[in-house]
């Protein structure tokens, strides 16, 4: 059996980093941590984030990934979900942290099987030494000219509280560094081992910064060290794919091709609006009527408008019928207008006054009077029985009114189409029945 | 056989037929239909369908599993897509194979989200920082939209590349009927990948235009991949000559390749002295504009252009050749027409039909304003 005696590349050192820089250091640390656990380098993907700490890849006997800046955790997700049997860890700095914080917390929350390792050194080493999310109060850094204002963030205690199942904080004099490592390493879930550690070319000699000032610094920002939290719990590649177990091997949603049983008389091109209220199903009828027509052999096109609140205010659909290919499917007159609700009406307001003679206006009888060149035919909702209260299948009901009225196709069609549609079908049906009454009058 | 059907799911229906086992998203109208169908579906082919906190995690996570061997997708709009822009460098750079369906709506910033648009283009081929090219395809209907997915799939595995499905709002949400004889089945090969039994070099390449052959995370070889420039090994390079051979290559493998990748529709009429073009979904009107022309016994040619990038300069060329006037048709301020007019020669008339309303450009508005009546 093969051990693995490092994943470092031993040839190249040494590390580029700055003397007494912590860098190399926790790299070390993270190998000793991985020739504890002999894990294949195959199996293991290392994913850098922007900053020194990128530095270390070309050290790795693994396989490495080097992204965009505050992005190594949406990676290192995106290879964790496509292939749960890896290990992922991700290298960042402080920088790294705070320009990808949102994806941090967010994989901690899913507890997503990565390792991240946080090279914290107070601030931004690669580019000048600007203040960074953890960089404490009162610091001296390059773009904190006035004064130090802000609060470090805590990204232990962060990821702690929103789902992280292992997380530790600890220095670069820690000599039990690589079994925190490897402990974060070994939990399946989400790990974070946040490092304090040097940036001797920055944030050391700004402060006058020495291991006594580290210690002193957690303790007077209350940031507890050693395992701040170890509970296990299920890791989200795997939870997914046992929440989904049940799925596999089903067929997918195949295609819904409309036979044409029917035959339609119609010789040009028809447009048809629907213009009613939201949250009654106006959408939904007049989809039926375009595979209705497709079942009769025409060809159609449906495209509808409503506000982003889909349960208020008005809902338009616009249906294209022709026995030719309807390659433009928008609609600058309606030759048939239907129009339900009090919010309909206001929303069809622009397409009223474009309506001629020739064109039919088919309007819910408590609407009336309106005005209109057009053809009127007034359609009584009072006279569809168990339909009254029903208004969510009074745009059905209108369709089949108009079929009724115009003979566009058989209005078996429409059946056929309910049919097939598996939803609310036989409720569906019993309002196309009920529709036979419902149109009042025609002028 | 007809189907009724919307181009969300036509895409969605052609990724998995395509072999898509991984999608990413980010709820966003018009595109969300796309997510919703692919978190349903998905699972039953055993592959992974996963709604990220943001857009920017969202093409993260893409890449992540495209790199570990998934054939990926995601789709959003253009908000959305501002938000990839700097991933779809990592994904240029890095040479990573996905599709990306943009499903435009109208305006910048929020503009108006349930309403289309086609103000896209340029930034779907100049969206991301250095300038380098990538492929975008345009479905004028639904049936291009599952062929056009399809063929997004073999182009960005071919190439290895962040190929784009320039959708529109109109197109995605719009039920049409459609002949089902259309659809096109040509097999999407699995990845060429490097073989197990040899050494595998990431990014070793014989000449400027030869795309790498892939090696996936968790395979048999150690794989490095970067979005900092590189060498042949994955390693950093730093010398001018290796620079120079890497951005030349990013570039060299589309822009050799345009013959492969060109895709337009003609409909040429001899005689024709206008040409009307346009691209995704005012092609539909501009095609009913020439049926009504040609039935009044007048002359006019249309072309559609379905790959937009790289430009198909030979085919635009050839199609404008015999033309006094060409007609450009689209759902924006005439970001295309720029394309057309480098191509058009000095005699040569260009005029563009344009709306930003939201409405559709109708036949008789590219009758009347491209003055072809």
């Amino acid at each position: 059996m093969t051990r693995w005696t490092s994943y470092i590349d031993e040839s190249r050192k040494p590390y580029p980093f700055c003397p007494g820089c912590g860098h190399g250091l926790i790299l070390d640390q993270i190998n000793a941590a991985l020739v504890k656990l002999q894990i294949d380098p195959r199996t293991i993907v290392v994913v850098l984030d922007i900053g020194c700490v990128s530095l270390c890849r070309e050290f790795l006997t693994t396989n490495w990934m080097l992204g965009l800046h505050g992005r190594s955790v949406t990676y290192a997700s995106g290879i964790k979900l496509a292939n749960p049997n890896l290990k992922v860890f991700v290298l960042t700095g402080d920088g790294g942290v705070g320009i990808g914080g949102n994806h941090v917390i967010n994989a901690a929350r899913r507890n997503m099987g990565i390792t991240v390792v946080l090279f914290n050194n107070l601030n931004f080493g690669m580019t000048g030494g600007e203040h960074s999310v953890t960089t404490p109060p009162d610091s001296i850094t390059s773009t904190t000219e006035y004064g130090h204002l802000e609060q470090p963030l805590d990204v232990c205690a962060t990821v702690a509280a929103n789902g992280a199942s292992y997380v530790a904080r600890t220095t670069t004099f820690d000599e039990n560094l690589s079994d925190l490592i490897a402990a974060g390493i070994a939990n399946e879930g989400f790990s974070l081992v946040d490092v304090w550690e040097f940036c001797t070319a920055y944030y050391v000699p700004n402060n006058r910064y020495g291991r006594r000032q580290m210690e002193a610094m957690l303790e007077r920002l209350e940031f507890r060290t050693g395992v701040l939290r170890s509970s296990p719990r299920p890791e989200y590649s795997r939870a997914y794919r046992q929440a989904v177990a049940g799925e596999a091997g089903r067929p997918t949603r195949p295609p819904q091709p409309i036979e044409a049983r029917y035959t339609s008389r119609l010789s040009r091109r028809v447009a048809c609006v629907i213009s009613g209220a939201a949250g009654k199903k106006i959408n939904t009828a007049a989809a039926l009527l375009g595979r209705a027509a497709v079942g009769a052999g025409l060809w159609a096109t449906q495209r509808s408008d409503y506000p982003v609140t889909v349960k208020t205010g008005y809902s338009i659909s616009e249906v294209v019928l022709s026995p030719e290919r309807v390659c433009y499917s928008g609609v600058t007159k309606p030759d048939l207008l239907v129009v339900l609700f009090p919010e309909g009406l206001a929303r069809a307001r622009p397409h009223l006054d474009t309506l001629t003679p020739a064109d039919t206006l088919y309007l819910d009888s408590r609407l009336a009077p309106v005005q209109t060149a057009a053809r009127q035919v007034l359609l009584d909702f009072g006279q569809t029985g168990a339909f009254v209260r029903k208004q969510e299948y009074w745009a059905t009901m209108a369709v089949a009114a108009v079929l009724r009225d115009r003979h566009l196709f058989p209005l078996e069609a429409l059946e056929d189409a309910i049919r097939n549609q598996s939803s609310y079908a036989e409720e569906n049906l019993a309002a196309v029945a009920a529709s036979e009454g419902l149109i009042k009058s025609s002028t | 056989m007809r189907e009724f059907i919307t181009g969300a799911e036509a895409i969605g229906r052609a990724a998995l037929d395509a072999g898509c086992d991984f999608f990413a998203g980010y709820p966003i109208t018009p595109a969300t239909p796309i997510l919703l169908y692919m978190v349903k579906e998905l699972p039953k082919v055993g592959g992974v369908a996963f709604q990220a906190e943001d857009e920017l995690a969202s093409i993260g996570m893409c890449i992540g599993a495209a790199l570990s061997g998934a054939r990926v997708l995601t789709a959003t709009s253009g908000p959305g897509l501002s938000l990839y822009s700097e991933n779809i460098g990592l994904a240029i750079m890095a040479e990573v194979p996905m599709v990306i369906v943009d499903c435009q709506r109208l305006g910048p910033a929020t503009g108006a989200a349930t309403t289309t648009g086609e103000g896209d283009v340029q930034f779907l081929r100049w969206g991301t920082s250095g300038g380098y090219p990538v492929i975008v395809l345009a479905p004028a209907d639904a049936v291009d939209c599952y062929n056009l997915t399809r063929r997004a799939f073999y182009l960005s595995e071919r190439f290895r590349l962040p190929v784009f499905v320039a959708t529109d709002k109109e197109t995605v949400a719009t039920l049409s009927a459609v002949e089902m004889d259309r659809y096109l089945h040509e097999p999407v090969p699995k990845r060429n990948v490097a073989p197990a039994d040899a050494d595998h070099v990431p990014y070793r390449i014989g000449h400027p235009a030869e795309v790498p052959v892939m090696s996936p995370f968790g395979g048999p070889h150690l794989v490095r991949v970067s979005g900092a420039s590189y060498n042949e090994r994955g390693s950093r390079a730093w010398r001018p000559a290796e620079l120079d051979r890497l951005n030349r290559h990013l570039a060299a493998k589309v822009d050799q390749a345009e013959d492969e990748i060109a895709l337009v529709r003609a409909d040429l009429q001899p005689g024709a002295r206008t040409v009307v073009i346009s691209y995704g979904i005012s092609s539909g009107s501009v095609a009913e504009a020439v049926r009504l022309v040609r039935r009044e016994g007048g002359e006019v040619s249309g072309l559609t252009v379905i790959s937009l990038w790289p430009v198909p300069e030979q085919a635009i060329r050839d199609a404008i050749r015999d033309a006094d006037r060409v007609v450009v048709v689209e759902m924006n301020l005439g970001q295309y027409r720029r394309e057309i007019e480098r191509l058009a020669t000095d005699r040569q008339q260009v005029v563009g039909v344009n709306r930003v309303d939201g409405e559709l450009i109708s036949p008789d508005q590219i009758l009347a304003e491209g003055g072809i009546l």
